[in-house]
């Protein structure tokens, strides 16, 4: 099937606004990604035609509204290559996937002194959750680096594995230098020894395609509002072993079974971790928005995105005042950059938003790499499966304006 | 009326028809401004609520207001050097009078700006006001 960009546009309406006179040409897709049609449309009618709360309710609307909510618990297990569709919990996103496990699985178990091996790459969700075992109870953070390309050696991780290691929370994509990790590998070892992996698929379930059963991950977390689904939507895939070890992170409604004045009972994983009315409306759409992905192939989304990184890589790598961050092999098509002499990341976005062009300026949530890196912002355009490389062509004639104006 | 220095630039200004050129122009009144001596970059004089780093060192001197200031940013240092001429001479006193969101909109910038840069641009005014109202 021959993969037509234009015709995907077409199913986005906002990529057809203009913005500061000039067409949108949106390359913020890390941050968060623009939404199709019938993502908005799953949206409208759920809640004009078949809204109610979830699991309650024996009215018509209810069960209407339980059966879509629940047939996504299918969608994203089929999305992820989970053969258990009770291994997903269904969640607002990473944060709050990743939050759960540090409240849920690992509070319970770390004592002080034991360590949980990360990154420097790591998203801030994916780091604060571990600083407060820090905090809290002596849990030693062990961070592992980069190499001078943004590439993670996978044995690098591995060593980092001691005898007081207990986890490894780890990206299988970064959202500032796009470096794809070999998460499988450090899953194979790290099970090996014992040790639990959480990987953080955020940025990777966007642009690949993903498999938990084959990768055998711990913990799995995924965001809704970047897989072109509503924000407030996500789910975490967590191995049976693991759910059942895991105490629940929040109580009230749909996690309990019974509850007395002296004992609560809890429903079954997974919806003993789904707590309170959960985000019906957002799960819906998420569904139809995995759908919509699985129908264009993931490995044609990936091809098509791998097209466009080759073209950006090099008309970026053509501009040799500007500083690429991260040049790992076989990297996303997310480019991290600053622009040679004083022009800050804000400057330089101030200038691409005029012509249209959105990109992200600052930190990215990831403090420990800008140190790394040893820059205290960067820009970074981010593409998506809409994206042409038309656009990268604006994107560098921006640009050259930016560096014309700073210079 | 402004400053003399501020009327000067809003009389430059309406040469400029184009955002680009009203941007290299600001840029440039950034890069002119005499440096912030390095030593004065110091938290006390760091402004917070700026998506970049601003430092404004004021002084006052017979009862008129003056500031030094620096970014990291090159459209907030050309900020800077605005702000300067709209405020630098003016009597301390009379410094909470100013109305600069009024001024600036004769620049037809504030609209150019993103909120996280026009908030910036509220947190430099008010500390300016905040020195002055401490003098006065």
């Amino acid at each position: 099937m021959s993969y037509d960009v234009e015709k995907i546009r077409g199913d986005f309406p906002i990529l057809s606004r203009e913005v500061n006179g000039k067409p949108l040409v949106y390359l913020d897709n890390g941050a968060s990604a623009q939404k199709p049609q019938a993502v908005i449309d799953a949206v409208t009618r759920a809640y004009s035609y078949e809204y109610s709360n979830v699991h309650r309710g024996l009215h018509h609307l209810s069960n209407l509204a339980t059966e879509k909510y629940e047939g996504v618990r299918g969608t994203i297990a089929r999305f992820l290559g989970a053969a258990d569709p009770d291994e997903i919990v269904m969640n607002s996103g990473t944060t709050e996937g990743i939050n759960m496990v540090a409240y849920g699985w690992a509070m319970p178990r770390l004592e002080a002194g034991d360590e949980i091996v990360l990154s420097v790459m790591e998203h801030h969700a994916n780091i604060v959750p571990w600083h407060f075992l820090r905090e809290r109870q002596g849990v030693v953070l062990k961070w592992v680096d980069v190499d001078a390309d943004g590439a993670l050696d996978p044995q690098a991780v591995i060593d980092a594995i001691g005898l007081r290691t207990k986890m490894i929370a780890i990206t299988q994509l970064s959202n500032v230098l796009g470096t794809v990790v070999d998460v499988k590998t450090i899953t194979d070892a790290a099970r090996a020894r014992g040790v639990a992996v959480l990987v953080d698929g955020s940025q990777a379930a966007v642009h690949m395609p993903v498999n938990v059963d084959e990768i055998g991950a711990d913990f799995y977390v995924i965001t809704g509002h970047k897989l072109y689904g509503p924000s407030g939507s996500g789910a975490i895939h967590v191995r049976k072993e693991r759910l059942a070890e895991m105490r629940p992170f929040m109580g009230g409604g749909d996690m309990i079974r019974e509850v007395s004045k002296d004992e609560v009972i809890y429903n079954d994983p997974p919806m003993k971790f789904e707590a309170g009315t959960p985000g019906i409306v957002q799960q819906i759409g998420l569904g139809v928005a995995l759908e919509y992905m699985m129908d264009l192939g993931m490995n044609n989304i990936a091809r098509h995105e791998a097209a466009i990184s080759t073209y950006a890589q090099q008309r970026l790598t053509g501009l040799n005042w500007l500083n690429l961050q991260g040049q790992a092999p076989g990297k996303a098509a997310i480019f991290s950059f600053t622009i040679q002499g004083a022009a800050h990341a804000h400057d330089i976005s101030t200038i691409l938003d005029k012509k249209g062009v959105a990109v992200r300026a600052g930190h990215h949530c990831a403090g420990p790499l800008m140190d790394h890196l040893g820059v205290a912002a960067t820009c970074r355009a981010s593409f998506g499966l809409y994206n042409t490389e038309a656009e990268v062509d604006v994107l560098i004639d921006a640009l050259e304006l930016a560096h014309d104006l700073f210079a | 009326m402004a400053t003399q220095a501020f009327e000067d630039i809003v009389e430059d200004f309406e040469f400029l028809d184009d955002w680009e050129d009203r941007y290299r122009y600001v840029i440039e009144k950034g890069k002119e401004m005499e440096p912030l001596d390095p030593a004065l970059r110091v938290p006390a004089t760091k402004v917070e609520g700026c998506a970049s780093q601003v430092w404004l060192h004021p002084t006052i001197e017979a009862g008129t207001f003056r500031f030094d200031g620096a970014s990291d940013a090159m459209i907030v240092s050309g900020l800077i050097a605005v702000l300067r001429a709209l405020y630098n001479g003016v009597p301390v006193d009379e410094v909470p009078k100013v109305d600069a969101p009024a001024e600036l909109s004769r620049l037809d910038l504030h609209e150019h700006l993103s909120a996280q840069r026009s908030n910036g641009l509220s947190a430099m005014v008010e500390r300016i006001r905040s020195v002055a109202a401490q003098a006065a």
